[in-house]
């Protein structure tokens, strides 16, 4: 493979592979982490719910079993309405922001909820003895103290969401994932699948690197 | 601030914890509530740090009714409570200046109020300069100094320590236990102990109430207590203190012989002054084996302790051996075998 193919290819899909991934994390954060937070608040006393309720979080934990047992290529085709909604196309790099961003949500949510609920129940505990309200024991007290927890949980989803939008590219959402489809197997060019592939597994590997040294990072710190 | 209790009850389905306790916990001194663990402990300083409603009954802060506050209330007035924990609950993502900063961050104190008072909390407590120590590079006692920093930053009237000194060594309950009495006297705090070592309740309070199965068995000052105990519970808690040399150089009970013999003896103040036991043993023609023997200083009074056979040719005789010195005012136990 030359430069000329390179720059051409490969060098644009990596760019639409992290737009993607940038967006779609940034929008499951924005639905999911939320939701995480509220799952934790609500779950009962002894899991270190702040603010039981019942009901409430048995809704929420079953619509977050759902989407995530949700297979992500149907979710995508269910979800093209709304992408035209949003954004006036079902296709391209764009509108699989969409779909990528809803099945990351649920995601987002369990690693939220389960980081929040490995903080020290006696701790949450104290923060209530000194008349903390929840929104003070959650903003200054969980995300805190489950920092290190949380990046690791982001570090997960952004490795997901670097799976899904490689899927997501093969039906027209560009990126990496399309071009080794397109190129590779449909043109029968094996070294351009071979190439994105690796571009994907550096990326990958990138992250993980990145995430693990800032948590390992903040948990030195304390 | 004095505390009242009403009538108070708690159940966990079947499980009575606290079932029908009357308390007056008096303002301005340190006030025991000792109990095995399962006797309702926890429970009770959940109900009277407003952590918990009762099931039925009351609580009072001086003249004001607490337990039946709204949600809001109640938080208003955790504010002006400060609490320490067996295991210190510090918050690991702040530093002991950002720990003992939080109480008066969610309080809306200024920055330059804060930072001033942080600096002269942690020279109360003894931890001069260590504003930006990590909680993880403290010991067990400096994070529990942390923690009582913490819990008095915004001059609470009360202070709930539950078991705080449970998971110290000796050495450092000790030194802990006095900073709370320091701190006590000099902040005019209403300090609730909740323990289970009668170490501390000797050491630290001036009355106390005995927890078993969720009810109050035995209350009163700490000496009355330890010279005359009344409920079995009690006298099991103080069994298991004698002879446990805690640092305190003052309470000195030594063991001589092998075993600790089969009763024990107890002198309050007013009667150590007569010759008892040479008159008991004279009258009723009964020797007295001593195995050990010492002095306790308990709630400011010391209390002579002592270890006995009663060795007498007629069984029979026993009984009124001691009664006899039950009626010169001695306390008599039997030791359990």
């Amino acid at each position: 493979m030359n430069w000329t193919t390179f720059s051409r290819l490969i060098l644009p899909a990596t760019g639409q592979t992290l737009v993607m991934v940038f967006f779609s994390t940034l929008f499951s954060l924005i639905l999911g982490f939320p939701l995480g937070v509220l799952l934790m608040a609500t779950s009962r006393e002894d899991q270190g719910g702040i603010t039981p309720h019942r009901m409430l979080n048995e809704v929420m934990d079953k619509i977050v079993n759902v989407l995530r047992s949700f297979p992500f290529i149907i979710l995508m085709i269910v979800l093209f309405p709304l992408s035209r909604l949003i954004l006036h196309t079902a296709i391209g790099t764009k509108a699989t922001i969409v779909p990528l961003s809803i099945a990351a949500a649920p995601f987002v949510a369990r690693v939220v909820e389960s980081a929040l609920k490995e903080v020290d129940p006696g701790v949450i505990q104290a923060a209530r003895a000194m008349g903390s309200t929840n929104r003070q024991i959650i903003v200054k007290v969980l995300v805190p103290e489950a920092l290190p927890s949380l990046i690791d949980g982001v570090t997960l989803t952004i490795i997901n969401l670097i799976g899904y939008s490689a899927m997501a590219g093969a039906i027209g959402g560009g990126g990496l994932g399309d071009l080794a489809i397109r190129y590779g197997y449909q043109r029968f060019r094996p070294e351009i699948m071979a190439v994105a592939v690796i571009v994907i597994l550096v990326l990958v590997q990138v992250i993980q690197f990145a995430g693990n040294k800032l948590s390992a990072k903040m948990l030195a710190s304390r | 601030m004095q505390i009242t209790l009403n009538h108070l009850e708690r159940s966990y389905g079947e499980l009575h914890a606290v079932n029908d306790v009357s308390l007056t916990i008096p303002s301005n001194k340190i006030f025991g509530i000792i109990g095995k663990s399962g006797a309702g402990k926890s429970t009770l300083v959940r109900l009277i740090s407003l952590l918990e409603k009762p099931d039925s009954g009351e609580v009072y802060y001086d003249d004001k009714r607490v337990d039946n506050l709204s949600s809001e209330e109640l938080m208003m007035h955790r504010r002006h409570i400060g609490m320490i924990f067996q295991n210190f609950n510090l918050f690991s993502s702040r530093d002991c200046a950002g720990n003992i900063a939080y109480p008066m961050e969610i309080n809306g104190y200024k920055r330059d109020v804060i930072d001033k008072r942080v600096k002269d909390l942690l020279h109360v407590v003894g931890l001069d300069g260590r504003e930006n120590a990590r909680i993880s590079t403290l010991s067990g006692g400096q994070k529990q100094r942390v923690a009582i920093a913490r819990a008095l930053s915004c001059n609470p009237g009360i202070l709930f320590c539950d078991e705080a000194t449970s998971a110290l060594d000796p050495q450092t309950t000790s030194s802990i236990l006095d900073l709370i009495k320091e701190l006590q006297k000099k902040m005019s705090l209403t300090v609730v102990m909740i323990t289970h070592q009668m170490e501390v309740v000797r050491d630290a309070c001036e009355e106390v109430a005995v927890l078993n199965d969720g009810v109050v068995v035995e209350e009163g000052k700490v000496s009355d207590i330890f010279s005359k105990p009344q409920h079995p519970v009690t006298k099991d808690f103080l069994s298991r203190l004698v002879g446990v040399d805690q640092g305190k150089k003052t309470d000195t009970v030594y063991q001589w012989s092998r075993t600790k013999g089969s009763y024990i003896l107890r002198f309050p103040g007013e009667v150590t002054d007569k010759p008892i036991i040479s008159m008991i043993s004279k009258k009723f023609d009964v020797d007295f084996n001593l195995r050990a023997g010492g002095v306790q200083t308990v709630g400011g009074e010391e209390i002579g302790t002592m270890y006995v056979d009663i060795i007498c040719s007629d069984p029979a005789k026993l009984p009124e051996v001691i009664s006899a010195l039950r009626g010169e005012g001695l306390i008599v136990e039997e030791v359990k075998k």
